[in-house]
């Protein structure tokens, strides 16, 4: 099993994290069309390689992101969401 | 009864690990036999003479010690309910009553041993050609050949026998206790880490136990190492113990007498050792050839004298060593075969001609020769041949010998390093793999590493615990030397010999041989895991640690490839066999339980899961369906109470929460007044249903929020995130484990919430979607006036420590009244009567709130909620289904939940809930169908078990339309 660095909570074992998925930025919903948005809910790239996801502390309550390669499964970097 | 069998052996002797003190016995195939206490099975019946101790899974043919290490799957017991036990490795328990697996009949009259003579008829891939022509032959062939196949019987009425998991942590976790193992173990502890060295024998020292000629210091040299770790505190020896998987970042799987222990180690050393690998030549598989370290097991561990007269059949100075272990163990040793035209100069070399064995160099055994009777055999021919395996002549000289024993090379037990994700490279001077890259924080040492001098080994294992040690405290590592070995080339590169007439085995597991992997070759199957596959070699349950070299040997040359281009298969966990039990554990499934649980059982609930939490499903002692109706008829007449507990609870505070509630919930918030409650939908991005609750103004900037008893732990989640995403000043507080909650409804729960309370409860005083908090039975109370089953109702939540005492108090009060607890089936048909949808089960992961007739709670004309913008998108869009309700008059067959709603051969949607109503006195459901079929009055077809049944649709809801229940 892994462990992740939870930016508060330090190294945990990943069973007390909770993947949140790709890190998208919520394009502004009034200025983009119908398929831009649709393009935003729906695709991700999934491609393995580097990758910025959310991940969730459930003890704790904490969001963060983590850097990490999906060919690899390296984590190379925690940290928390800065707006 | 007879005395059992006992053959007494041979004189007591250094490191022996049976104990004379204790006889046991215990009985095989119907005979009694003698063994002493740390004994094997195997070692204890070959020590009396039984050479035949079971027959191989394909061709049945006889098998006897091959390994005595855990790779002898032919030697497979059953012992009552206990399957698979294997022979070499088990100890014998007194009074064990044992049969072989893997027989027809029994093991000396094994029918099934026909199959040896039919052998010629079954080539490789035979399984996939045969069976498939004509195809629709497969099933009865498949039926035959899992009758035959497989190893020992399920009994199903075992009696279940709980195995604990454990979980640990360890600076260094050292795998292996031979001589690299203890080193690593004394540098890394003597470097102040915490280490853990596990074994999976009985004690410490590996291969030295029986090493004999090989390693004439090896007692003294583990009793002095052993003494030295036992002074380390900070180092813990673990016995019988066995890691048996690498997963990643060195978590690790082992099994020990407690059972299984998850190990978190910083570093590991993996000092595994190496697999002896057998030589191939026809009948090699017969009882009487043995590997050397089996024969020196035999004889070192359990004093048993391996055979009468030996053929020693080598490829390394090793195996000289052997000749010497089995001429002082009383065996007359016929002559030593070395592959190699030149044989070595060392001392063993030395010893072995000084001792009068004849040494036949250059030579091979070209074929055993089986003795009758299944006795295994009585000789062998010896053949010239050259390094690759060809015979020069196949004349040669025949040798009377009822034992071969062969000591021709060796494998890395490179199975943790594989895993780990590490690689192996082949060294072609070496004739063998060794580590090559490995994945950080694992180290390995000695034989794996393909390291065979014992002070090599010492010297090795040191270094490998040096760096772990470093590895553990962040420290640089120290530089890492390969000691010198005095040993150059401890593998042949080629011990394999052709037979025109074939027996020549490769994997004894599955019976493989050298021309199955040749065929399988001129077949196409040019990679390792291609013939893995198209031959089974390396599939049986020995996993290939003592036939994928050979089969890769055999492969390389048939190809024309390199060994390193055909490459090895992959290591996958388990290194040994592990029963489902080591791995099922304990079941551990916590259940959440509310505060008012042992109030639920001691009024007779019968309880069910609703995600984590058990919940009152209904009341006893009336059975299901009288129960439920007693409960909703309860409810509609007088009054129920039901534990609404589990229901999220979340504050939701800050000058910004009625801000962040309009854009988490479809619906409007900023409106919602001090002193009252509205329904709350939610959706996702994609405008999907995930989730209902109610939102109460508790004061400006404080808002309580409810959800659904499943969902409450995602949208705590989402909404934590968003409120960080979005800035806003808001704080949201999960209270749903420090709450309890109840509902009381019915039309006497004015009443009797009357009894408990100073709050004016009239009708004008606490109006419908009302809020107060207020003092009930003495406890400060959350109150929401909500109708979910259609009834005048209020749900009370209190803190958790309160809510038993609450819920007594209620029921007290209700006494003249006559109420009762009701349980969840009784909530669902209440609210299906009155036609409100439950979330999750009444709409589905594509539901938007449009199709689920929840568009009254979608506010588009609000600036922005999660799911809006692709509500607009589905908005104009006509709906391609529309959830309705139905009634069924005539309800012979009864739909149940998920039945289709076809038209011709249309699906249009499903039935989500059904069930009939007391109520009403017939069958209500709601259900998916096209938008044109949800006028009141259209018969819709329900599809059930294949026949179609009529509804009719009706007006939602069932019950109570214009709302004067719950608003009264």
């Amino acid at each position: 099993m892994k462990i992740m660095t939870c930016p508060v909570n330090g190294p945990r074992p990943l069973q007390e994290f909770v993947y949140g998925g790709d890190v998208t930025e919520m394009p502004c919903p009034d200025q983009v069309t119908d398929e831009q948005w649709a393009a935003y809910v729906f695709e991700r790239d999934g491609a393995p390689g580097p990758h910025k996801e959310w991940w969730y502390h459930a003890p704790s309550g904490v969001w963060f992101i983590a850097e990490r390669d999906t060919g690899t499964d390296e984590i190379s970097n925690t940290y928390l969401y800065n707006g | 009864m007879a005395d059992p069998i006992f053959i007494e052996r041979l004189p007591a002797a250094g490191h022996e690990w049976i104990d004379r003190d204790q006889r046991l016995c215990f009985s095989f195939e119907g005979r009694r036999y003698g063994a002493y206490a740390g004994d094997t099975i195997s070692s204890a019946l070959w020590g009396n003479g039984v050479r035949l101790l079971g027959r191989s899974f394909k061709y049945h043919r006889p098998r006897g010690v091959y390994s005595m290490c855990a790779h002898d799957a032919n030697v497979m017991l059953e012992n009552g309910e206990t399957l698979n036990i294997r022979g070499d490795t088990t100890l014998v328990e007194d009074g064990m009553d044992l049969t072989a697996v893997n027989t027809v009949g029994s093991l000396r009259y094994d029918l099934a041993g026909l199959t040896d003579r039919m052998s010629g008829f079954l080539p490789v891939g035979f399984y996939y050609k045969a069976f498939h022509t004509p195809n629709w032959m497969f099933p009865n062939w498949e039926r035959m050949i899992r009758d035959i196949a497989g190893l020992g019987k399920v009994n199903p009425a075992a009696e279940w026998k709980p195995s604990p998991k454990g979980y640990d942590a360890c600076d260094v976790l050292i795998v292996g206790g031979g001589p690299s193992g203890m080193a690593a173990a004394l540098a890394a502890g003597r470097a102040g880490s915490r280490v853990v060295l596990v074994e999976d024998t009985r004690c410490l020292g590996g291969s030295l136990c029986y090493a004999g000629a090989t390693a004439p210091e090896s007692v003294a040299t583990i009793n002095s190492m052993r003494d030295e770790i036992a002074k380390l505190e900070n180092v813990e020896v673990r016995l019988n113990t066995s890691v048996r998987g690498c997963y990643s970042e060195n978590w690790l799987a082992m099994i020990g007498p407690g059972g299984m222990t998850k190990m978190r180690a910083t570093a590991v050393v993996v000092a595994t050792g190496a697999y002896e690998q057998p030589a191939v030549f026809r009948h090699n598989d017969l009882p009487g050839v043995m590997l050397g370290t089996a024969a020196q097991r035999l004889a070192h561990l359990y004093r048993v004298k391996p055979m009468q007269r030996a053929l020693v059949l080598l490829g390394n100075d090793y195996g000289y060593g052997v000749a010497l272990d089995l001429k002082a163990a009383g065996v007359e040793v016929a002559a030593v075969v070395d592959l190699r035209e030149t044989i070595g100069k060392g001392e063993l070399v030395h010893d072995v001609k000084t001792a009068g064995i004849e040494i036949l160099a250059g030579q091979c055994v070209y074929e055993a020769h089986p003795a009758g009777g299944l006795r295994g055999i009585k000789g062998a021919r010896v053949c010239p041949v050259n390094s690759d395996g060809t015979c020069i002549s196949t004349t040669g000289i025949n040798v009377n010998c009822d034992g071969i024993v062969m000591a021709t090379g060796w494998a890395p037990a490179g199975d943790l390093i594989g895993q780990a994700g590490g690689r192996l490279n082949y060294v072609q001077d070496a004739a063998q793999f060794r580590p090559d890259e490995l994945p950080p924080g694992m180290f390995a040492a000695g034989r794996v590493n393909g390291v065979f001098g014992v002070d090599a080994r010492v010297e090795d294992g040191g270094q490998a615990g040096g760096q772990a040690a470093a590895f553990a405290v962040g420290k640089e590592l120290p530089a890492r030397r390969r000691p010198t070995d005095e040993i150059i080339a401890p593998s042949h590169p080629y011990p394999i010999v052709k037979h025109p007439k074939g027996k020549a085995f490769v994997d004894l597991d599955e019976d493989v041989q050298i021309k199955d992997i040749v065929n399988a070759a001129k077949e196409g199957y040019d990679s390792a895991e291609l013939v893995k596959r198209y031959t089974t070699v390396g599939m049986g349950p020995s996993q290939g640690k003592i036939s994928n070299l050979n089969s890769s040997r055999i492969l390389a040359k048939a190809t024309g490839q390199t060994i390193g281009a055909v490459g090895y298969t992959t290591f996958r966990p388990f290194t040994q066999p592990t029963t489902i039990g080591e791995l099922a554990g304990r079941r551990f499934h916590p259940d959440r339980r509310t505060p008012i649980h042992s109030r639920h059982q001691a009024a007779g609930a019968v309880f069910m899961h609703a995600g984590a939490w058990l919940r009152p499903e209904y009341y006893g002692p009336r059975v299901r369906h009288q129960a439920i109706v007693h409960e909703v008829q309860a409810v509609r007449h007088s009054a129920g109470i039901i534990d609404v507990g589990t229901l999220g609870k979340i504050d939701v505070c800050g000058a910004d929460a009625a801000e962040f509630l309009e854009r988490m919930y479809t619906g409007r918030f900023s409106d919602l007044t001090l002193g009252r409650c509205r329904y709350a939908l939610m959706c996702d991005e994609s405008g999907v249903v995930i989730d209902d609750g109610m939102s109460a103004r508790l004061g400006d900037d404080r808002f309580y929020v409810t959800t659904t008893s499943s969902g409450s732990a995602a949208i705590v989640r989402e909404m934590k995130r968003w409120a960080m995403i979005w800035g806003l000043e808001v704080t949201i507080i999960d209270h749903t484990g420090q709450f309890g909650a109840l509902n009381l409804a019915g039309p006497e729960s004015r009443n009797i919430l009357g009894r408990l309370t100073g709050l004016d409860i009239s009708a004008g005083g606490f109006e419908y979607l009302g809020f107060r908090e207020a003092v009930v039975a003495g406890v400060n109370c959350r109150l929401m006036r909500v109708g979910f089953v259609g009834e005048l109702g209020y749900e009370l939540h209190v803190p958790a420590q309160h809510a038993a005492a609450l819920w007594d108090a209620v029921i007290e009060a209700g006494q003249p009244e006559g109420i009762i607890p009701f349980g969840v089936e009784a909530q669902r048909l209440l609210r299906m009567e009155k036609g409100h949808q439950i979330i999750g089960q009444d709409t589905d992961g594509l539901t938007t709130p449009l199709e689920a007739g929840l568009a009254w709670a979608v506010k588009m004309t609000k600036p922005f909620f999660i799911g809006q913008r692709s509500l607009k998108i589905v908005e104009p869009r006509p709906n391609v289904r529309a959830l309705a309700g139905f009634v069924m008059h005539d309800s012979t067959v009864m739909p149940s939940e998920c039945h289709l709603v076809v038209d011709g051969d249309e699906i249009c949607g499903r039935v989500t809930s059904i069930a009939r109503s007391p109520t009403l006195g017939h069958v209500i459901g709601m259900a998916y169908m096209r938008p044109d079929q949800t006028t009141p009055g259209t018969v819709i077809d329900i599809r059930v078990e294949g026949r179609l049944v009529q509804a009719e649709v009706a007006k939602l809801p069932f019950f109570d339309p214009s709302n004067e229940r719950q608003k009264s």
